[in-house]
């Protein structure tokens, strides 16, 4: 049996049934990441002999009569979440040499339920860019087409789950880094509300947008994922104190009279034909599942852009300070002081990260500041309440996840415009803070997967699970896998 | 041309807290270096803050002992900079809104009450230290990174570097009185730059100000201080002009030498920190810890003055530190008279532990022990000169008053035979001063006087020596 196809909740039900170890499943799933990994390059570490011990361990709980939801599940961790002793590089030369003394939160509730890690994946260089080619040390490949990018930044971890490398996995979305490879890889990833799940030991990249979320097969497994990670954590401040709830609650419940927006703003001259088409397709068949559709307007939609790469390189100019090969990581020998910071900041980082903190630290700068960052401020709060009022009105707002499938590796590399628009549908979800899924809605002329976005109201990530979860059910979609 | 000063001050004050202000590690100072660190402190990849409530609560307290308000909305910002001792590459502090703002502290300077306003309070993290050694390489000990920081900044109503000295003095006292600072500036749990600028008696307009850093000692604020205007009020006198810029004080030389100027200042880009929520303080809160707060100086040298029947003078010293208004104020419970006991205090006990260089907690002298003595001294026992020489006996070897005058035979003499016969002697050796006296020179009983007492080991009754001494030499 192809274990490795499974979906999470398909596996842990055959776990917890006792109809297969967690040691079968874990050989199954590096027997196909021997096969596949050479060709689709998605993670950056294999933890090999420590899955296996987990999976022993995992066997242990499991014997003791301690089942748990992830028991014994192989799932892959983006390289910038930091795991206790594991490489944990952000896929950047400046952190090449970096083994974390601590656990996050999030992995550390995984290991709680004995889960499988099966290595860490690929990104952009510090969770900077869209298509994982800003990675410090190899490119990863769409599964559904070598040629291209799997999107990013968790590149890695929608390539691992689409190609079946792993079960699940984690992401980080900061302006899309989830919902964007979801969509060029045929997955479903959610970017939970910011708050939701806590960000303790997520390499900060922009700290008030950053979220972690899940990258699955399915949106049942999404729901399942999101039951174990999230919740409050008193070493995140800005974690929301709200209980966290079951997620599958809503899983199956009737969609019919729901109110779903469509946004004017997000169907714009010059996007992608098929993009386009797909998407409308997903509205009529939500509508016929008895949704009702609602043109809405987001008016301050045109800023979003340029809004977040204000706040978000602000941030991230001030987070990355502290690579300065004093305490850990790449060190270049100087003759100074600032000769050592200089070399070692000029070597370890990569071309994106280093625009990012010139134009962060840039727009922070005496005399800059109030044009720049705070006027970004301003826009944000403007971005966030056309989100309130529009949530007045409507359950859910529907959208594409990105204006394009996957593009071909090399093809926006040399153009960081170009490349930042890729991410033009699923920024201003971050700026408000709002979640939001991406699940396939059908397939390009080429074959490459198309995602839909489905925009909740805070902290309704049950209810975005039961409406993507209607739509999922009723087309053939995520039973689709790539042909590698 | 006569100039005079105007000077603000910053002062950080590290905070008693048990644990960092955003993690658990302890502040205990002394520690082998990196022993107190953890992700967080170190600022490791991932890690975030979470605020001690405790340095929230101490700063507040702080805030309302100087008479601020206390904002029910403030927030904590980034100030941006690289250096080794600084793991992040930045430290968090307040920028925008701080916690308190707008209050004042009272000095006596001259004899006159004047407030010094303060402008703002707020909370940061301290940064490590680095340590250089003679390899050639440089170390950072992040023991102290991250141990909560008040800065207490002044509006520039200073005048002169004394004035300076007694805000310090009234600000120290407060923190310690609170509990919420040790105020040792010579370990640096007290800190303090100052910014200094000249202009001419009158005018209205600020001169081109200096700040001065590494300022360790009380004696230094002043010194410092002096030195500063006396430079600015040269190049002016001069035709030079002044250069705003940070200026470190070298003890050693007794000067101020320039570390930077305006231009080379750093940009510190700050900007709201956004991985702290903001820090809201509601009006409960605060009424609980005004409920909790303890007596404060002013109110302590008031209550003195009232109460006591202390001179102002005496109140103000004797209230300077916590510990010592508390041991007068036991001397006081166990029978002691207040003004006596206060002069005991002042005149022998302060002599003797600032020759030792002692804190009143770290001398094992108890209020019971100086109470006796004075008893001693009322009921007759001893005379105060005796009293003087068994205080420091009791001082050093912790004996009891009454033993060491019992064991060195030191009681009063007031047996009248005794002195008259220890007269008789004086008067049978000085012939020539007893002519004198007997031609006029009445001034004289003074040296009788004092010949008796020193024949008798300066145990006789003084009184009784003057009155003897008098009436025998009048007789003859």
């Amino acid at each position: 049996m192809e274990l490795h196809k499974l979906t999470l909740t398909e596996l842990s039900k055959m776990i917890n049934r006792g109809e297969v170890r967690p040691h079968e499943v874990i050989i199954d799933v590096f027997k196909r990441v021997q096969e596949i990994e050479p060709k689709v390059k998605a993670y950056i570490t294999l933890t090999t002999d420590k899955a296996y011990e987990m999976a022993r361990d995992a066997e242990n709980a499991i014997f003791a009569g301690k089942r748990n939801l992830l028991t014994g599940i192989p799932i892959a961790i983006k390289d910038n979440i930091c795991t206790k002793g594991i490489l944990t590089t952000c896929a950047s030369k400046i952190l090449y040499n970096f083994y974390p003394p601590y656990e996050s939160t999030v992995t550390s509730k995984l290991l709680k339920q004995k889960y499988i890690l099966t290595g860490k994946t690929n990104m952009d260089e510090f969770a900077m860019g869209s298509s994982t080619e800003n990675s410090g040390f190899h490119i990863t490949r769409n599964p559904w087409d070598l040629e291209r990018v799997p999107g990013g930044s968790s590149g890695g971890s929608a390539a691992a789950v689409a190609a079946d490398e792993c079960i699940a996995a984690l992401g980080s979305d900061t302006g899309g880094s989830i919902r964007q490879p979801a969509s060029f890889c045929g997955v479903v990833g959610l970017k939970p509300t910011y708050g939701r799940v806590s960000r303790f030991g997520l390499v900060a990249f922009a700290s008030s947008l950053d979220q972690i979320g899940p990258i699955t097969k399915s949106v049942a497994d999404s729901a399942l994922m999101m039951n174990v990670i999230a919740g409050h954590d008193p070493m995140d401040s800005t974690s929301a104190p709200i209980e966290s709830t079951d997620f599958r609650e809503y899983l199956g419940h009737d969609v019919k009279g729901l109110k779903i927006g469509i946004p004017k703003e997000y169907f714009i001259e010059g996007m992608d034909k098929e993009v386009e088409e797909r998407i409308k397709e997903a509205i009529n068949q939500l509508e016929s599942l008895g949704c009702i559709p609602v043109e809405i307007s987001l008016p301050h939609t045109e800023y979003a852009v340029a809004t977040y790469y204000i706040v978000a390189t602000s941030e991230a100019s001030s987070n990355l300070a502290r690579y300065d090969g004093v305490k850990y990581g790449l060190r270049a020998q100087g003759n100074d002081l600032l000769d050592m910071y200089m070399k070692t900041r000029s070597k370890g980082f990569g071309a994106e990260v280093k625009r990012r903190i010139m134009l962060g630290t840039y727009s922070l700068s005496a005399g800059y500041y109030d044009a720049y960052y705070k006027k970004a401020l301003q826009v944000r709060t403007l971005i966030k309440s056309d989100f309130e009022k529009a949530f007045e009105n409507v359950d859910f707002i529907v959208t594409p996840t990105a204006p394009s499938p996957a593009f071909k590796i090399g093809e926006k590399i040399d153009d960081p415009l170009q490349m930042y628009l890729s991410d033009i549908f699923t920024i201003s979800i971050n700026l408000a803070g709002v979640p939001a899924i991406s699940l396939p809605c059908g397939f390009s002329g080429k074959g490459l997967p198309i995602g839909l976005q489905i925009i909740g109201k805070p902290f309704d990530e049950a209810g975005i699970l039961q409406l993507a979860y209607a739509y999922e059910q009723s087309m053939p979609w995520h039973k689709m896998k790539p042909n590698l | 041309m006569q100039y005079e000063a105007v000077i603000g001050l910053e002062v950080h004050a590290q905070l008693l807290t048990e644990s960092k202000i955003f993690c658990g590690c302890s502040t205990q100072f002394g520690a082998e270096p990196n022993t107190q660190v953890c992700p967080v402190c170190l600022g490791m990849p991932g890690v975030l803050p979470v605020l001690n409530r405790k340095a929230l609560e101490y700063t507040i307290k702080t805030g309302l002992a100087m008479n601020c308000k206390i904002s029910p909305y403030s927030r904590f910002a980034r100030k941006n900079y690289f250096y080794p001792d600084l793991p992040k590459g930045y430290q968090i502090s307040q920028y925008e809104l701080p916690l308190c703002e707008d209050g004042y502290l009272e000095i006596i300077t001259d004899g006159e009450r004047r407030k010094i306003r303060i402008k703002r309070i707020h909370l940061e993290e301290d940064a490590g230290k680095n340590i250089h050694d003679l390899s050639g390489y440089s170390f950072v000990d992040f023991n102290r990174t991250g141990v909560p920081l008040m800065e207490i900044v002044s509006e520039p109503d200073i005048k002169t570097p004394k004035e300076a000295a007694l805000y310090m003095k009234k600000l120290r006292a407060i923190l310690r009185y609170l509990g919420v600072c040790d105020g040792n500036l010579e370990q640096g749990s007290l800190r303090c730059d100052a910014n200094v600028s000249v202009r001419p008696v009158g005018s209205q307009e600020y001169g081109v100000k200096t700040e001065i850093k590494n300022i360790n000692s009380f004696r230094f604020v002043e010194k410092a201080l002096e030195y500063e205007i006396k430079r600015q009020i040269k190049l002016i006198n001069n035709g030079e002009k002044i250069i705003q810029e940070t200026r470190l004080w070298d003890s050693i030389t007794g000067t101020t030498q320039s570390m930077r100027s305006k231009e080379e200042a750093h940009d510190y880009r700050y900007f709201p920190e956004p991985d702290l929520a903001p820090v809201v303080v509601s009006s409960d809160w605060i009424e609980k810890i005004k409920k909790n707060m303890p007596e404060l100086p002013d109110a302590k040298i008031e209550r003195f003055i009232k109460d006591y029947g202390l001179p102002a003078y005496d109140a103000e010293i004797l209230t300077e530190e916590k510990s010592l208004s508390e041991w007068f104020e036991e001397a006081v419970r166990l029978g002691g008279k207040p003004k006596e006991i206060a002069n005991w205090i002042m005149v022998e006990l302060l002599r003797i532990l600032n020759e030792e260089n002692k804190d009143i907690t770290e001398c094992n002298f108890k209020p019971s022990q100086l109470v006796e003595l004075v008893n001693l001294v009322d009921k007759g026992i001893i005379n105060r000169n005796i009293a003087k020489e068994v205080f420091e006996e009791v001082y050093k070897t912790g004996k009891s008053a009454e033993f060491i005058v019992k064991e060195k035979g030191l009681t009063q003499i007031s047996d009248d035979s005794v002195i008259i016969e220890a007269i008789k002697q004086v008067m049978d050796k000085n012939p020539k001063e007893v002519d004198r006296f007997k031609n006029g020179e009445e001034k004289l009983i003074g040296f009788f006087v004092g010949q008796v007492m020193k024949l008798t080991k300066g145990k006789a009754n003084p009184k009784l020596v003057n009155e003897l001494v008098l009436k025998i030499l009048k007789e003859q």
